[in-house]
């Protein structure tokens, strides 16, 4: 039986497309679970797959002193949303690069829930949009820390480029702390190309649409330098933003 | 090679320059020197064109042609070359990327065809080694965690794979060791020392004069060239101070 169908006033869903969501949502309902086992590691890499509706749900489960990092890109043509929901063990380790690249009027968004369950346990959050047109681009991401996950350390880093008037960056890092020692860090901003790194790039012969191109795509292309096998990742991305710069 | 003439600009409508003149022949390095807020930055940003640095009256042209009619990526490509005094971070890009297309831009808009890849990373190897950089630092970002002089000896490099034929250094010295002061005084002279090249030295002191030396110097002050003189004119303002030798 398929989940019921979501509404905008479950939090989780509020800047959802349901409209789009709707045809597919049988197919896409389910989520998937995976568990990485106590010690071990997992690399994964989501990349965007045919289709104007992209909906991809996970749930995870890392074990004593297991290791996850995701790399994510989240570019579809219509709607995108990647949902991921993991736990974390005693001394798990969690890390998601993940990129919304949204243009027209398409809506693309990443919504995690990270629950920090046993003691000592980290999570690194680095997630960054480019949209242009009237697209819109969201990162809900709540972290629980659970009574009696101590030494936690928990990070999430937001950062949105806005490259044109009508886009639309909901950036929303929420925080729900049941224990006293712990480390939960977040930022946000939202942004439009830095004035003199433009200067910079045409100084050094770039002409403005270049180097405005290369200064989106290096916003983007940090995301990817800590992984093992980034070139399918890499060559996604610039695929994606050619179409929005 | 450069003239500029009663140039006058403003930034925030607040007037900085109010009339420099200005004619560096090519074959010559000149120094400008002066005092904090006499605008010495303010000639750089104008020479390369930084918006928001307005030119309200006078002119400044290169090689014949007007160049404050030009876009800052004309300018580089017409071969103005703008040494920043400080270096900008780029995270996300290496320097080889940055480079590589900046170059290919540059030889694009004259009508060259592009350097390959691997061409391109032995000018750019060659270029670091000259200047005593670790080539390895040209796989990182843009001057993201680069020190200081490492970013003024990063410019440097630059220059060298640019190959202009004028340069601006907005106060290369500042900021670097000896050690480093004197491996970006061999550059300048290595990469810019011909006939058909000129230089515009802004700096604060007289000591990267003593590397590189000026065929002119030029006392900048409140935005208008108030003395000119050879390279004995350095030793005196290093001296004396610019509040006695303007006088």
């Amino acid at each position: 039986m398929t989940a019921p169908f979501p509404t905008h006033k479950q939090e989780a869903w509020r800047y959802a497309d349901l409209d789009a969501l709707k045809p597919v949502w049988e197919q896409f309902a389910e989520p998937v679970t995976l568990t990485v086992g106590a010690g071990g590691s997992l690399e994964e890499m989501w990349l965007p797959v045919a289709g104007d509706v992209q909906l991809r749900r996970v749930q995870m489960a890392l074990e004593d002193g297991a290791r996850a990092r995701i790399f994510a890109l989240n570019a579809a043509q219509h709607y995108g949303r990647i949902e991921l929901e993991i736990s974390l063990a005693q001394g798990a380790d969690f890390e998601l690069f993940a990129a919304n690249i949204g243009t027209g009027l398409s809506t693309n968004e990443i919504v995690t829930n990270v629950k920090h369950v046993g003691v000592g346990g980290r999570s690194r959050q680095v997630v960054r949009s480019v949209l242009n047109g009237k697209a819109v681009g969201s990162y809900l991401g709540k972290v629980e820390v659970a009574r009696g996950a101590q030494q936690t350390d928990a990070e999430q880093s937001v950062k949105a480029m806005l490259l044109d008037r009508g886009a639309t960056a909901n950036c929303k890092p929420e925080l729900e702390i049941f224990a006293d020692d712990v480390k939960c860090a977040h930022g946000a901003s939202v942004g439009e190309l830095d004035a003199m790194q433009l200067f910079y790039a045409e100084s050094r012969g770039l002409d403005p649409a270049s180097a405005r191109a290369l200064l989106v795509e290096g916003f983007v292309m940090g995301l990817w330098d800590s992984a093992e096998q980034a070139d399918a990742i890499r060559e996604a991305a610039r695929e994606a933003l050619r179409r929005v710069v | 090679m450069l003239d500029i003439s009663n140039l006058h600009a403003t930034v925030a409508d607040k007037p900085i320059l109010n009339g420099v003149t200005l004619h560096v022949p090519a074959g010559q390095v000149h120094a400008i020197m002066g005092p904090n807020g006499s605008g010495k930055s303010t000639l750089a940003y104008v020479l390369a064109g930084r918006p928001g640095y307005e030119v309200t009256q006078g002119s400044a042209s290169f090689e014949g042609r007007d160049l404050i009619a030009m876009e800052p990526h004309e300018r580089a490509a017409a071969g103005l070359f703008l040494g920043f005094q400080y270096p900008v971070e780029i995270p996300g890009i290496s320097y080889l990327q940055f480079l590589r297309e900046s170059l290919n831009s540059q030889r694009r808009s004259r009508g060259e065809a592009d350097l390959s890849g691997a061409e391109f990373i032995r000018v750019a190897r060659a270029q670091a080694e000259l200047l005593g950089m670790d080539a390895e630092m040209l796989k990182r970002p843009v001057n993201v965690g680069f020190s200081g002089g490492e970013k003024k000896r990063a410019e440097m490099v630059q220059m060298g794979i640019m190959n202009p034929k004028f340069a601006v250094l907005d106060e290369t010295d500042s900021g670097l060791d000896i050690d480093a002061l004197k491996a970006v005084g061999a550059g300048i002279n290595r990469i810019m020392r011909s006939p058909d090249k000129g230089v515009l030295l802004i700096t604060h002191y007289q000591r990267l004069l003593d590397y590189v030396e000026p065929d002119r110097v030029h006392v900048l002050q409140a935005g208008q060239i108030v003395r000119h003189g050879g390279p004995e004119l350095a030793h005196e303002l290093e001296r004396e101070g610019y509040a006695e030798a303007a006088a």
